[in-house]
Order: structure tokens, then C-alpha cells, then sequence
């Protein structure tokens, strides 16, 4: 009888990360401390758009306690902030300078900073620096005439296009066509933690230490080093634990130069800590585009074209995303669908506004929004229901890998595997949409105002190219994986603990994960655009592998055993045919494999290997969302009764974890859809500045919701067949709500702008009136 | 978010705290109770007191006392201690009834009843009480003790009559009788979020008709305040669908509502309307 070892990938295990967390133990930004640190203070442009004539900064310096003030002059030697991916010649004149110079384009833009022995005077001091600046008309909205952002740069920075086949023909030809104007708020991540950057410098080894990163410690590295003239050997970034990521936090922002630049000159560590109102006016915000779209049909509702025209608006500065978010919003927008011809036509325009960049499932919020609200349109419009419409248009099953003239995140658009009809069976069924049809046309004729939505959607998932890591077991038998990955909160973990002690044969729980620290890996990709997994966990298991194959072969010379009948579990390596008989354990493997031991013979020192995993595409994980929901007449405040998320993830390492993705970004996706939005008023003034004014859903507005969660497609593409899931239960929510109160209040093409307010809601109730 | 420097002064009694706020009267001196809404105007730097006076040792303020027929509760007294407190007749149903819609759980434990009612924020749900029951507020300044009427109490958002020498040390409330109906509806966006209209209604039946009706609306203008047009459409007529319609419109014409940024003034008469509405058919029941 042959023993098998129990799988540990696929098990909803608790997760490896929280003890310190759930202790009291963690430690995230605003706990690092450093002797002798100062800390630095950042004074913001109090308007929207205007010359800066001046700042007077002498007040400041005599404020006992003050150490340094810095302008744009003392900074003057330093690049503008570069984009991630590198030079991009035509946007370079538009990057943001470390502190303003010349003008300030946003409310909260640096214009200097403050630099004290303690928070508390670095505050007082900023408080103390007087700002000079001539007012000039802001603009504040990204469809109204382009103006210049500097002599002779329109504030139109870009124009970005993608499309297919003969949009004009099928449109002259079509059935009928159907067209839309629709909106999506300005919202964002606002994680619990707020940024924080703590520069040090170590002159002694001579490197320069970032503590607080996160996302992309990398990548970051490299574009910091570049801008500072460093080598990447002698900057290292320090990540630790991070309070919420969602695109938004680890970002390279002003502050995270300022303090390594700070660290440098004055010779002291320098901490810098956001406060909540500063998060507010200058973390990265998203999602803000108005679309015009139209669809041409034949006759059963088929898409023949999509055209759309829309204004992407970015801010003040395109920030180190540069184009991808426009650009995305153009490649993903077709979604599940056959489309038979395409054209987009984004206007890529800058305003006195806080800038843009990605928040969880970028492009695609916006994009799903806008395709959904279209085939509900179509449904209408022909008369036929809203799930038949979806179904004729599903690219199908057989149709895998399907390929589409576009590109995302510059990798050409190709659908790695997925039954689309099948899951929408299956959630339809899940909900029970037709006993649900007939129950809310019921309680519409008692007067309520109720009804239910639905949107499909694909997701984009773990872009690579290549990841690696190292996986090291020590003569105790704990499992060290290096990583180049980044933890957000997500679990990263726990996934890599559990591949990595599956494929090896470890002890979960003797497995430390090491992330988010350039000094112990010299590459990664961090945690970004649902990747980790995909790639970090295939590289794991690679190096993974590896360490095995090396323990069982020389596990089976000192149990002089043929390898093959040999098996791991738990960290004890056994005989498959005879568990109880003589066994050892992987410590005394790695034991036997030191370099000073005589049983290594002419094997390499060391239990440990690297692992690389290359992929050549994106993955594409698929879903759909529907939502039932209730509308108050008085307030037009909407409530969501019912809410399921049907999600296909290819293969799920921790399903506990993936529900949890799941509805962690469901909650965030219910505050684009109906609460949460940045508004400014006519002077680029920002109105939403605390908790008070920007809402975000809390645990009595989140309703409970359903998850199905498949595995029916995974992906060909890696070998453990794995597709994102980061960001799978954000990215159509404010389609599905929008879908669910549109059929509520039984009038189409109606519902066109998110977040879905009660005051807008209420504005179309008494619509009906008039 | 660091607060600009303070003097922080810990007095031992009322006497003492009033003979500091005349002696800093003219340097932004302000009262530190529960600092629910002080606290983070300082750290905003929106309110920047050059003298602090925590009054949160005068144990003398925590009581809620009753006699006489009125209520009184001290400057201390916290939004939650009105769960557990044992207050006489209707009033001690209706405070328990608007309490837990204040802000959230922590708030209630620190922030103070007379706190909200100095702060005077236009959707304050204890000034919106006050207005509605004619509450009195205490004050005490080192010369002497001063009563004011809760409808000379507002003077504005966030604006009272109190003086910069004066302490609020207590606010006093009728005992409504038992049999007294009341209701109370707001809205706001989330659970906890300032309402953007909140409509209390309180009144007696006798003999099957409606006697010493009254209604209050907060939120929607700069203060809140008893509207007497839609009092009388109430006044000596028995209760209906049909009547609590008609008070609701009276009350949403009779409205000067704010208009901001984020919501407009037709909105909120509109929810005043409904709100008025709801709230009578719920006393009512």
C-alpha cells in the first residue's frame, strides 16, 4: 500500500502571516524608527493652478527645533519623477518635479519641505513657510477646451487608439444601433495604513536604505536609482508590513525622493508619515473617464462594431503609470464577447486635479461599467432579455485560446482558457434568476422599487515576463523562500508557503516567506495587476522542485534506497511502500549536504536551489456578478439585498484566501458603485478631504454575499494552472449594481454616471414625476 | 494632523474652570470634554486654542439629576450613559430612541451630550432634541449662572450664545408625561454619517385628537429649530395618513434649507417632507 502525502495546495490553511498581526506585533511604517531621525513635513500648495512667484521660508528656519527648509532651488538637481516602465519621450516634459517649481497644477502639490526634530515642529515650521502665488484659471474638467500646461504642451498629453476591423461599414450596415454617455466617478484605494517613507543612509557600507515600500520594492529601486545617479547595489528598499495596497500605495511619489535625498544631505535618517488629509489630496485617485459608445447589432443582438470615444481624467501630472490605464481601457473593453469590428479613441487630458494612476482592477472597473451598460441598452432595445443578449455574444468554450487584434499592458490580448456559458448557467442558477424574476415583478406591482443586475467579465492576470526564487531549507528543516514578491496584506505568504511545502514535501508551517527586500533577492515583480501568484508561486514551485529532487537524491544514498520509491511529507522523507519504516528528515538531509560534511560526496553545497518561471501571456480568469437591490423612494438611497460573485480562478492554492480577495474588493467595488467619489469644486478645490466627506462603505452598508467559486478552467499557461484573483471582486461591481437599479426603477438609459447617489437616484424618481 | 501648541489646564472645580476661561477669555480658550469634535479640529489645525481647560476631572458635571419635572444633565454625562440611565416618563424613551443614532460606538463612549450642543453642528441629533423639547442650557461664568432658552441657544452652524468666559455645565430637559408619543427619523448616507435631515415629532392624544404637538427639523437648516406651521396643521385633529401627509408638506414649505456642495436644498425639504411623514405615523403606532 502505497502512502500518498496529503495535498496542501488547494487547502484553505490559516495564514502563515498573522500571528504578529493579530498580537499586536506587526510593524508597518510608522513604527520604524532609526536614532537620531528628524522628520519631515511637506507644505502643499493651497490652489489649484497658479505661478509660484516665491516661497519665503525664513520664518520657518527660525523656528527652534527646524533643521532644514527646501524649495524647488534646493532640489534643482533632481530628475522630475520618472515613469515605471522608463523614458517615454513624448510624455517626459509632463512628469511631476520632486517640488513644484515655476507653477503648482493640484491642491497639495509639494512646494517645500520642512525638515524638524520632531512631527509635531516639522508641522509648526510648515505652517510658517509663505507661499507666493499668482492664481490662474484651473481646469477642471477633462472635456472642456485643452489648455497649456506649459509654453507650447497641450493639457491633451496623449490620444491613445486601438481598434479592429470595419467599424463604419457595420455601423452603416447595422440593425439598429444603440449609444450611451456614461460616467465613472473619481475614486480610489485609501488604504487603512497611509503612505510612509523613512530615508536612511548608511555611510559606513555607503548604501542608501528606503524603509516603508511596497508593490514593487524592484522596480522602484531601479527608477530611484537612475534618478538619484546610484547604483542599484547601494540602494535597498525595506518593505514591512503593509496596510492595504490596491495600486495606489508604493507608488514612487515626491516624498519617497525627498526623504532619500534628505537622508544624504543632512546626514540623519528622515521620516516622513501622510496624514489622512494628505492622502487625500495627493495619493494617487482613479477611475475618472466619461465614455461615448456605441454599438452596432443585427437583428438577435450581436455585436457587429463598438466605437467609443472617451476623456481619461488624469490630473495634474500622468504620475508613473503614464499611459497604461487609457491604454488598458482601449485593449480590455470587449470583455467576454465577440466583437466584430472595434475603435476606441481616448483623450488622455490633464486637470487641476490630484493625479491619477491604477486602483485595483484599473481599465477594467470603468470598461466593464461601460460594455454592460450597453448590452442592458441592446436587451432593451431589441427586446430581448437581458441574459439572452449576453449569451449569443459569449465567445464559447471551443473557441480557446481566443486571440483579439489588441493589446494589454503592451502584451497582445489572448484568452488563455474558460467555459464563459457554462458559469453563467451556473450562477444563474446559483441565484435562481427566474423564480428571482417573477418575485421582484411581484413586489414591483406592490410598489416597491426593486430589482436585479448582472455583468460579466474577464479579468487579466499575472503578467510577466519572468519571475525567480530561492528556495533554502536549513539544517532544522525550516524553509526559507526568497522572494522578489510583495506582500499588500493579500497573503502572499501563506500561497507561497503553501506551494512551496507542496511541491517540496515541507511542513507548512515551517516555511518563512521572505518578500519585499531588494538586499536578499536582486530581482522581483512584487505584487501588482493580480500577479503574484501566478508568477511568484510557478517560480516557487520551480525552485521548489529542484530542492526536492536534491533531497531525495541524497536521501537515497543514506537510506540506500532508489529515489523513486522514496516520498516527502511533512519534512520526512520515507519509503512509499513502507511509511513506518526508516525515514529522515529534510534537516538531516541539509545536514548531510553542508559543504564541510563527507556525505555530500561531488554535490553541490546546500538543501536549496533557485527557480525561474517565464510566462509568454497574461492569464485571463473570467466571472460574473448579480446583484438584487431595493431602492428607498424617499432618499433614493439604494439598498443591495442580494449579491453573488461567480469567479473561475483556474486553480485556487487557498480557497479561504480567494473568497477573501473576493470580498475585500466586492466592499471597495460597492463604494465606487455607490458611494465613494473625489469632488472638486469650479476652483479644483477638493471637497472629499476626510472620512467625513469621502464615504466609504463600513460593515453596516456591505451586505453579505454569495461566492461560487470554479476551478473548471485552468490556465495552459503556467504549470500549476493558476489565474489571478486580486482584483476579480472589485472589477464589476458598479456594472452589476448599475444593471440591478436601472431594472429596479424599470426605465432605460437612465442610469449613466457612477457612484450611483441617493441625490442622482432621487433626481431620476422625480423624473418619472414631471 | 499634529495640533499647534497648547497650555493645557486641568482645574479641580467649576469655579476654577470658569475663572480660567475669563482669565484666557481672549486667547481661544476653549473646553476639552469628550474632544469628539474638538479634538480632530485641532488636528486639523482648524482649531488651534492657545488654552485648553479638560474639565473631565469635575465629577460634579456626570450626573443626570431629575426633579421638579425636568431633567438635567451635566456636562459630563456621555451619549451612551443615556442607555443606562434611569430617566423619568417619555423623555427617557425618546433620549434612548435618538441616541444610538450619533455617530459610532467609540464616539458615544467619550464624546458628551452638552459637548454637541456647544459644538452646535446644524445635524446634531441632541441639539435637534433640545430644540424640539425647549431644553434649557446652563452656563456659569465666574460672575454667575445664566439660563438660556434652546431657541436663543443657536445662533448659527456651529454658533451659540454662550460666551468665551462662559462653561456649558448642564442642559435641562422636561419630563414629557407618560402617554406622550414621539418619533424620530433621519437620513444620512451611511450608519453614524451627520444626516443630511433628521425630522423629531412629539405629541399627545387626548380624547382622540392631537394636543401640544411638536416638531423639530435638524440638518437642513443652519440650526435646528421647531417648525410651528406644521405644528398647526396637527393642533386639535386626529391622527391620519392623510393629516401627517399634509404636516410634512407644511413643514418642507415652511423650510429655508442649506444648499452645499453635496447636496441641494430641494433635496433636503424633500426629505423633510418624508421624514416628518414617517416620523408621525411612527408615533402614532
Amino acid at each position: 500500500m502505497n502512502h500518498r502525502p496529503q495535498p496542501i495546495i488547494g487547502q484553505s490553511l490559516t495564514r502563515l502571516e498573522d500571528p504578529p498581526l493579530v498580537r499586536g506585533k506587526g510593524r508597518f511604517a510608522a513604527d520604524v524608527n532609526f536614532p537620531h531621525q528628524l522628520h519631515m513635513r511637506v507644505v502643499r500648495s493651497p490652489v489649484a493652478h497658479g505661478r509660484l512667484r516665491g516661497v519665503n521660508v525664513e520664518a520657518a528656519l527660525q523656528l527652534k527645533g527646524v533643521v532644514a527648509v527646501w524649495t524647488a532651488q534646493d532640489v534643482a538637481d533632481l530628475s522630475p519623477i520618472d515613469y515605471r516602465e522608463g523614458r517615454i519621450e513624448k510624455l517626459e516634459p509632463y512628469r511631476q518635479p520632486v517640488l513644484a517649481r515655476d507653477f503648482v497644477r493640484y491642491v497639495g502639490e509639494p512646494v517645500a519641505v520642512v525638515f524638524a526634530v520632531d512631527a509635531y515642529v516639522a508641522e509648526d515650521g510648515a505652517d510658517l513657510v509663505e507661499l507666493d502665488i499668482e492664481t490662474l484659471q484651473p481646469i477642471t474638467d477633462a472635456e472642456q477646451a485643452v489648455g497649456e500646461f506649459a509654453p507650447g504642451l497641450s493639457t491633451e498629453a496623449a490620444i491613445v487608439t486601438q481598434g479592429f476591423g470595419d467599424v463604419e461599414g457595420a455601423f452603416a450596415s447595422a440593425h439598429a444601433v444603440v449609444s450611451l454617455d456614461l460616467q465613472v466617478g473619481r475614486h480610489s484605494g485609501v488604504p487603512l495604513e497611509t503612505r510612509g517613507a523613512i530615508g536612511r543612509y548608511d555611510a559606513a557600507r555607503d548604501v542608501l536604505e528606503l524603509h516603508g515600500a511596497a508593490k514593487v520594492p524592484h522596480k522602484n529601486r531601479e527608477s530611484l536609482a537612475r534618478m538619484l545617479g546610484r547604483t542599484t547595489t547601494t540602494l535597498h528598499l525595506y518593505e514591512y508590513h503593509v496596510g492595504g495596497g490596491f495600486g495606489i500605495r508604493g507608488e514612487i511619489y515626491p516624498e519617497d525622493i525627498l526623504v532619500l535625498v534628505a537622508a544624504l544631505r543632512l546626514e540623519r535618517p528622515v521620516k516622513w508619515i501622510e496624514d489622512r488629509r494628505e492622502h487625500m489630496m495627493c495619493a494617487n485617485q482613479s477611475r475618472h473617464q466619461r465614455h461615448y459608445v456605441s454599438a452596432a447589432v443585427d437583428r438577435e443582438g450581436r455585436l457587429l462594431a463598438i466605437k467609443n470615444e472617451f476623456f481619461h481624467d488624469q490630473g495634474a501630472y500622468p504620475r508613473t503609470h503614464a499611459l497604461r490605464i487609457a491604454e488598458t481601457t482601449c485593449g480590455i473593453l470587449p470583455g467576454p464577447y465577440h466583437v466584430g469590428a472595434y475603435s476606441a479613441l481616448g483623450h488622455y487630458r490633464l486637470t487641476n486635479k490630484t493625479p491619477c494612476a491604477t486602483y485595483r482592477a484599473p481599465g477594467r472597473y470603468e470598461t466593464n461599467f461601460v460594455r454592460e451598460r450597453l448590452l442592458d441598452a441592446i436587451a432593451h432595445k431589441l427586446g430581448i432579455s437581458r441574459v439572452d443578449v449576453r449569451r449569443v455574444n459569449l465567445i464559447k468554450k471551443e473557441e480557446m485560446p481566443y486571440e483579439r487584434p489588441l493589446s494589454v499592458l503592451e502584451d497582445d490580448v489572448s484568452y488563455d482558457s474558460g467555459d464563459y456559458e457554462g458559469l453563467l448557467d451556473k450562477s444563474l442558477q446559483a441565484i435562481g434568476w427566474d423564480e428571482l424574476q417573477a418575485s421582484l415583478k411581484e413586489r414591483r406591482a406592490n410598489g416597491e422599487i426593486v430589482g436585479a443586475g448582472l455583468a460579466l467579465f474577464i479579468e487579466k492576470s499575472g503578467l510577466g515576463p519572468t519571475d525567480g526564487a530561492h528556495v533554502n531549507v536549513d539544517t532544522n528543516g525550516v524553509v526559507e523562500v526568497i522572494t522578489g514578491g510583495a506582500s499588500v496584506g493579500q497573503g502572499f505568504e501563506t500561497v507561497i508557503g503553501q506551494v512551496c511545502a507542496d511541491i517540496l514535501g515541507a511542513d507548512y508551517r515551517k516555511v518563512r516567506v521572505v518578500h519585499g527586500q531588494t538586499d536578499r533577492i536582486e530581482f522581483g515583480i512584487g505584487a501588482h495587476a493580480s500577479r503574484a501568484t501566478v508568477m511568484t508561486a510557478n517560480a516557487v514551485a520551480a525552485a521548489a522542485a529542484k530542492v526536492r529532487a536534491k533531497a531525495l537524491d541524497m536521501a537515497s544514498e543514506l537510506l540506500q534506497t532508489p529515489a523513486a520509491d522514496l516520498e516527502i511529507e511533512k519534512g520526512v522523507i520515507f519509503r512509499r511502500d513502507a511509511p513506518s519504516g526508516p525515514t529522515i528528515t529534510l534537516g538531516a538531509v541539509a545536514n548531510a549536504l553542508r559543504p564541510m560534511a563527507k556525505t555530500r560526496g561531488p554535490r553541490e553545497p546546500g538543501l536549496c536551489s533557485d527557480g525561474w518561471f517565464d510566462s509568454e501571456h497574461q492569464v485571463y480568469p473570467y466571472g460574473n456578478q448579480l446583484a438584487v437591490v431595493k431602492i428607498d423612494p424617499r432618499s433614493g438611497a439604494v439598498t443591495v439585498e442580494r449579491y453573488l460573485i461567480a469567479y473561475d480562478v483556474g486553480r485556487a492554492i487557498n480557497p479561504m484566501l480567494v473568497r477573501g480577495q473576493i470580498l475585500g474588493g466586492f466592499a471597495q467595488g460597492l463604494g465606487g458603485a455607490l458611494y465613494e467619489e473625489f469632488l472638486y469644486d469650479d476652483n479644483g478645490e477638493p471637497l472629499s478631504v476626510t472620512f467625513a466627506d469621502y464615504l466609504m462603505p463600513t460593515m453596516a452598508e456591505v451586505p453579505p454575499v454569495e461566492v461560487l467559486l470554479c476551478e473548471d478552467a485552468p490556465s495552459p499557461r503556467n504549470p500549476l494552472g493558476i489565474k489571478g484573483a486580486g482584483e476579480s471582486g472589485i472589477a464589476p461591481v458598479g456594472a452589476a449594481i448599475a444593471s440591478a437599479v436601472e431594472d429596479a426603477l424599470q426605465s432605460y438609459g437612465v442610469v449613466r454616471q457612477l457612484p450611483l447617489t441617493p441625490q442622482r437616484i432621487k433626481a431620476i424618481l422625480d423624473g418619472f414625476k414631471s | 494632523m499634529k495640533p499647534a501648541p497648547f497650555t493645557l489646564h486641568r482645574p479641580s472645580d467649576v469655579a476654577e474652570a470658569a475663572q480660567l476661561l475669563t482669565r484666557f477669555a481672549d486667547d481661544e480658550v476653549r473646553i476639552l470634554a469628550g474632544g469628539q469634535s474638538l479634538v480632530p479640529m485641532m488636528a486639523f489645525r482648524l482649531a488651534r486654542p492657545g488654552h485648553l481647560i479638560d474639565i473631565n476631572g469635575l465629577g460634579e458635571l456626570a450626573q443626570i439629576t431629575q426633579s421638579d419635572g425636568a431633567i438635567e444633565i451635566g456636562a459630563l454625562v456621555r451619549h451612551n450613559d443615556i442607555a443606562s440611565a434611569e430617566i423619568e416618563g417619555a423623555t427617557g424613551a425618546l433620549l434612548k430612541k435618538v441616541m444610538p443614532n450619533i455617530a459610532h460606538h467609540p464616539i458615544r463612549a467619550r464624546g458628551t451630550i452638552c459637548g454637541s450642543l456647544a459644538h452646535a453642528d446644524p445635524s446634531s441629533e441632541w441639539c435637534l432634541s433640545a430644540a424640539t423639547l425647549d431644553a434649557v442650557l446652563l452656563a456659569r461664568s465666574a460672575t454667575g449662572k445664566r439660563e438660556i432658552a434652546a431657541r436663543d441657544w443657536f445662533t448659527g452652524a456651529m454658533s451659540t450664545s454662550l460666551q468665551a468666559d462662559e462653561l456649558l455645565t448642564g442642559v435641562r430637559l422636561p419630563v414629557l408625561p407618560e402617554g406622550t408619543r414621539f418619533g424620530f427619523q433621519e437620513f444620512s448616507r451611511r450608519k453614524g454619517d451627520f444626516a443630511i435631515c433628521a425630522a423629531l415629532v412629539v405629541f399627545e392624544i387626548h380624547y382622540g385628537v392631537i394636543e401640544e404637538a411638536r416638531i423639530g427639523i435638524g440638518g437642513a437648516e443652519d440650526h435646528p429649530r421647531r417648525i410651528a406651521e406644521g405644528e398647526a396643521v396637527l393642533k386639535g385633529q386626529r391622527p391620519s395618513a392623510e393629516l401627517f401627509a399634509r404636516a410634512g408638506a407644511a413643514v418642507a414649505a415652511a423650510l429655508d434649507p442649506m444648499e452645499d456642495h453635496s447636496t441641494k436644498a430641494a433635496y433636503r425639504r424633500d426629505l423633510a417632507c418624508d421624514l416628518v411623514e414617517g416620523a408621525l405615523q411612527e408615533a402614532a403606532r
